[in-house]
């Protein structure tokens, strides 16, 4: 047994405590640490994901206790390639957070930055579902202090309402728990999945509300139509590097309905027949035009990048819900093209903060620093729109391709290439009057020309524009690779004989009193 | 005592989500209350309901109840007290910054920088 599985989550959540209670004062310190606890991070996860790649499961049992009695933490392909993009993600915006200098802008961003990091590591990796919902709880705290960083009215009024939306989905998620308990009698997924299938099909009451009520909360994170009006004035409203690490979460959403659908409660389930292809997919196709229209229909550059945000995982969710081993496929490659294409325009949003002091969709005085920020936000705009040659045109097509044989490719063509078209309208126009309308309009006398954002934020910028052109370049690899991911969470029996069969305390009672 | 229970899950819920859905920050975490409360009691319930059997195995002891969802009923109980303090410090500042303890956006302030 391997103890570098539970390294992604031990490692922040040391460094969080070190990071407030010895270097509470020194910013130089903090960052110091932050960024060295990133970079391990990711030389951990790189060798997690070689571990993995062959499709070996990783177990690790907490406390040397069996699977259904005992915590374990599950590394199989799908949590390392997640948790290898949260770590990569979060240095880029570390460096962005550095640059700018959002980081001094308010206390402990750092420690907070940290504890995010676990919290969203530990949902990747936990193979149980109370842990789960703990590491939801972990990942939330933490963003609830990120999120009302640097203060400000607007930020607070915005954090009341993301904290309450979320409150309510935790709320949400612990009815589901209970109900599920009540149902099988464990929480452990690889138990769920052995159990939930010699449910009698005559009683299978409990049993469907408790995948809709776990469907509505992981469709509240994934930010779902209509059930994302969380996410447009907290992204909005949160400071830059902030928002660009939440791009992240939405995703964590987007995980717990592939694992819990494809392990737990898989398509060819008759209890939950018809949740996917009735319910999953028209939510995630309005959810796609609702955001591309929020594209088009957005006075303010950070609400535009929050809608275009909440369109692309309508499009992770249209091939999520389509469930075959093609379309998941398609969209882990998808993911990982959107986490980064929405981070790195919610860092560029920054910088035309930065340059020009306010996000309005007006013609005004030249920005500082135009030129490479036009440079950044027309490559950015391309990926997120899906226009080729960037990654969301290949994934945009691996979508299309997996929906084709289906009864529903009518509906998914029509909408994913009507969305297109929005969404380049609303980018263009963006970028237009940002950047080009800009030229006619003189700066006012005496106006203070504020500085060109500093280096290392474009570096930050630029460094996630390269893994999108590498995502692009080396797409045949990506998808060779994330295709026999989906084609092993399709065949989950390696994930639940490593949990349910490895021997630990308590596997083999000695009597049988009990 | 099922009856008793069940009912108290049940009016809990509904209070709490009458609460929710007024649009003042006060009766809205009032409302988040009750309905931690009833989750609490929902998860506590989930492990079927016994009376004074032990959840700790002990010689000559026939029924026990399940320990689970105590241990469950516990965190839940921790978080989302954690949970209610930091909305009430949020929307204390968010209300003693703008003056205003509306819990969705008003239209005046929409043009707000």
């Amino acid at each position: 047994m391997t103890h570098w599985i539970i390294a992604p989550v031990v490692l922040p959540a040391m460094l969080a405590p070190f990071i407030v209670l010895a270097a509470r004062y020194h910013i130089g310190i903090q960052r110091v640490f932050s960024v060295a606890g990133v970079l391990a991070l990711i030389a951990i996860a790189l060798g997690l994901t070689l571990a993995t790649s062959d499709g070996s499961v990783m177990l690790y049992q907490l406390g040397d206790w069996a699977a259904p009695f005992g915590i374990v933490v599950v590394g199989d392909s799908l949590s390392t390639m997640m948790v290898l993009l949260t770590a990569v993600l979060a240095l880029f915006v570390l460096l962005y957070a550095i640059g700018s200098g959002w980081d001094d802008r308010g206390r402990h961003f750092h420690a907070l930055f940290q504890f995010q990091l676990m919290g969203i590591m530990g949902a990747f990796l936990t193979g149980d579902l109370f842990n789960l919902f703990v590491f939801f709880e972990v990942l939330l705290i933490a963003s609830y202090g990120l999120m009302i960083h640097a203060g400000g009215n607007a930020r607070l009024r915005a954090g009341v309402q993301y904290v309450l939306f979320n409150l309510i989905g935790s709320t949400l998620f612990l009815f589901a728990l209970g109900a599920l308990y009540a149902e099988t009698g464990t929480l452990n997924m690889a138990d769920l999945a052995e159990r939930v299938a010699l449910i009698d099909p005559e009683e299978t009451v409990g049993i469907r509300i408790t995948a809709v009520l776990l469907l509505l909360v992981f469709a509240i994170k994934a930010a779902l139509a209509p059930l994302h009006f969380w996410l447009p004035s907290s992204y909005a409203e949160a400071p830059g590097p902030v928002a660009a690490l939440f791009a992240i979460m939405t995703k964590v959403g987007a995980y717990a309905i592939i694992r819990v659908y494809t392990m737990v409660f898989h398509p060819e389930l008759e209890v939950t027949a018809g949740l996917h292809d009735l319910w999953l997919l028209p939510a995630a196709l309005i959810s796609l035009a609702l955001g591309m229209i929020g594209v088009l229909a957005a006075r303010k550059l950070d609400r535009l990048v929050a809608f275009s945000v909440i369109g692309s995982m309508g499009m992770v969710m249209v091939a999520i819900s389509l469930f075959s081993e093609a379309s998941i496929a398609a969209a882990l490659y998808y993911i990982v093209h959107s986490t980064l294409a929405g981070a790195a325009l919610f860092l560029i949003s920054d910088l035309v903060r930065h340059g020009r002091g306010n996000l309005r969709l007006t013609a005004q005085a030249p920005m500082a620093g135009a030129v490479p920020t036009a440079a950044l936000f027309f490559l950015a705009a391309i990926a997120m729109a899906g226009l080729p040659p960037l990654s969301g045109f290949l994934g945009k097509l691996l979508v299309l391709d997996a929906a084709f044989d289906t009864d529903t490719m009518v509906w998914v063509w029509a909408v994913v290439l009507t969305s297109s078209l929005v969404s380049i309208l609303g980018f263009a126009r963006a970028g237009s009057m940002l950047f080009w309308k800009a030229r006619s309009v003189t700066p006012e006398e005496g106006a203070p020309a504020p500085d060109a954002p500093p280096l290392l934020s474009y570096v930050a910028v630029g460094g996630l524009i390269t893994l999108l052109v590498a995502h692009t370049v080396f797409a045949g690899q990506v998808h060779s690779y994330t295709g026999n991911l989906a084609m092993r969470l399709f065949a989950p029996e390696a994930y639940i004989t490593t949990v349910t069969t490895t021997p630990g305390k308590l596997s083999k009672p000695k009597t049988e009193e009990h | 005592m099922e009856f008793l229970v069940a009912s108290a899950i049940g009016v809990l819920t509904a209070g709490g989500i009458y609460m929710v859905l007024r649009l003042r920050t006060f009766p809205v975490i009032l409302g988040i209350s009750l309905l931690t409360y009833a989750v609490n009691i929902f998860l506590f319930s989930s492990g079927r309901l016994a009376i004074g059997a032990p959840p700790i195995l002990q010689k000559g002891v026939e029924t026990y109840t399940d320990p689970l969802p105590q241990a469950l009923v516990l965190t839940a109980i921790v978080i989302s007290f954690g949970m209610t303090a930091v909305i009430v410090m949020v929307s204390l500042g968010a209300f003693l910054g703008s003056e205003d303890d509306h819990v969705d956006d008003q239209p005046e302030t929409e043009e707000r920088q």
